[in-house]
């Protein structure tokens, strides 16, 4: 497998080609869910993409860094996917749980170069509750090794706000090139979720007519 | 005055820097600075807190001061290097606490979380209540976020491989005066000798350049407010009237309503944020009264 490693602050992000394009298209991206990593051989559901699919560790997952004292948010998450898309160009997004709650971030911060984005089930989709909870002041050990403790704890319990969210969801439609740029593919629904789905401008197809519909 | 002990702990892997005015037998105090501030600047304000009889214990917060440059950064990631400094000079042991800014923040959340490390808590407008910048209509909040994020990303991009603008005293001085208009000259310029390192090419400020004013996120202040209510020590809020880019511009009729029992609010009109750089002398004598005696 081709590994980048890419430059965000001070976080070195590995960024794998799972397989080189078969055809005509752009980019397909993968984000993978909280404490996952980076798949070492293509989904089946995005095995009929033509375009190259690559996958991106986020900040201390797999092969990325680890960092120092944790310090995790949903936003730096966003900071990783746009290294990737300054290195790839244009790209359309699947993410599992958390990675596609930062696609949906990814999708309206750079509307102009996320061309569609698919949620769907997996790890750290709820996140936190909108009403700040008591804050929790822990300290965890890691073993050296990805995934961080830290990742694991924080961002699982960062806030997500239908609110916030939806803000999203308006800049990608605002400025994306098609109707419909978000997709939410995914089963489980939480508030957040369940609040962009229902916006105009999200569609709610199976993953692979999802793809069809960004190819 | 220069502290009179300086060294630093080790939170996780991330080393803070503390400095203590006082005699180290005394009781402590916690003093907690704001945003892209440092403890240093508590350089007038700490002795005299100290002369009193407390054992006043700052420390700069991650990427700020003399502290690392962290991977990441985030308030609660802030919360629990506070934590480390506390097990450190009064484990398990109630504390006065006076916080700045969003020290005065950081330490309202801690006191939630872990009340039992206060004894008395004052704040010095470090109460959030609305989104520092202009109240603007719908579309235009939208659209001024939008361009908040994109600029946060280019910045993203850039830090890789950023460092500060090196410059004289001066010049330092002269940019610092945009976040800090009430301050005098000669103020700012001892900052920078205690506050930027000097290069071959000229002096930077330690701030870890990859932290940028503004920002974005699914937090709203409000969320600060809400455990105001619920303190359970005795708490002294003040608020200052004259506004300031650092400022959160809250005023007393906001956030009366979630005031602490017997909590108490004091505003000052004529102030600005750093009130008690402006007017330390004033600022001393009221946190101390308030504080009582400390053994």
């Amino acid at each position: 497998m081709n590994t980048i490693t890419l430059r965000h602050n001070r976080i070195e992000l590995a960024l794998h080609e799972l397989r080189p394009a078969i055809g005509d298209g752009r980019p397909l991206l993968l984000l993978h869910g909280l404490g996952e990593k980076t798949p070492t051989t293509v989904p089946i559901d995005a095995e009929s993409w033509s375009g190259a699919i690559w996958g991106l560790d986020f900040t201390g997952h797999g092969e990325s860094t680890l960092p120092v004292g944790g310090g995790y948010s949903a936003e730096v998450l966003l900071g990783d996917v746009d290294a990737a898309i300054n290195h790839l160009g244009t790209v359309t997004l699947i993410g599992r749980g958390l990675g596609g709650y930062i696609a949906l971030l990814a999708a309206g911060a750079r509307a102009d170069a996320v061309h569609g984005a698919i949620i769907t089930d997996g790890p750290g989709l709820t996140g936190g509750t909108y009403e700040s909870s008591v804050p929790q002041v822990v300290r965890l050990m890691n073993q050296g090794e990805t995934p961080d403790p830290y990742a694991l704890h924080e961002l699982s319990r960062d806030v997500r706000a239908a609110d916030y969210a939806l803000d999203f969801v308006q800049f990608s439609t605002a400025n994306s090139e098609l109707s419909e740029p978000i997709n939410v593919s995914a089963t489980y629904r939480p508030a957040w979720l369940e609040a962009v789905a229902a916006a105009p401008g999200v569609a709610s197809l199976p993953i692979s007519d999802a793809l069809d519909l960004y190819r | 005055m220069t502290p009179h002990r300086h060294y630093r702990v080790d939170a996780d892997g991330v080393g803070i820097a503390v400095n203590e005015w006082g005699n180290e037998n005394d009781p402590v105090l916690a003093l907690v600075h704001g945003g892209a501030d440092f403890s240093r600047t508590f350089d007038v304000f700490a002795p005299l807190l100290a002369a009193a009889g407390w054992r006043v214990v700052a420390w700069d917060h991650r990427g700020h001061g003399d502290s690392d440059h962290a991977h990441l950064y985030s308030f609660e990631a802030d919360l629990r290097d506070a934590v480390r400094v506390l097990d450190t000079v009064a484990p398990q042991r109630p504390i006065a606490v006076v916080g700045h800014s969003k020290g005065g923040a950081i330490m309202t959340s801690l006191a939630e979380a872990q009340p039992f490390r206060f004894r008395s808590f004052v704040n010095l407008d470090g109460i959030p209540y609305r989104r520092p910048g202009p109240d603007l209509p719908e579309y235009q909040r939208a659209d001024a976020m939008n361009t908040e994020i994109t600029a946060w990303l280019e910045h993203r991009r850039r830090t890789a491989t950023g460092s500060r603008k090196p410059g004289t005293i001066e010049e330092l001085a002269r940019r610092r005066a945009q976040m800090n208009p009430r301050l005098s000259k000669e103020w700012l310029e001892y900052l920078v000798t205690v506050g930027a390192r000097e290069d071959a090419d000229g002096w930077r400020w330690k701030l870890d350049p990859s932290m940028r004013m503004g920002g974005f996120g699914p937090w709203r202040p409000e969320f600060g407010l809400f455990r105001l209510a619920g303190l359970g020590v005795p708490f002294l809020g003040v608020l200052v009237g004259a506004d300031e880019p650092m400022g959160w511009g809250t005023k007393p009729h906001q956030v009366e309503k979630w005031m602490p029992r017997h909590g108490r609010l004091e505003f000052f009109e004529d102030i600005g944020h750093f009130i008690h750089i402006e007017q330390p002398e004033m600022v001393a004598e009221m946190a101390l009264d308030f504080l009582g005696d400390p053994s």
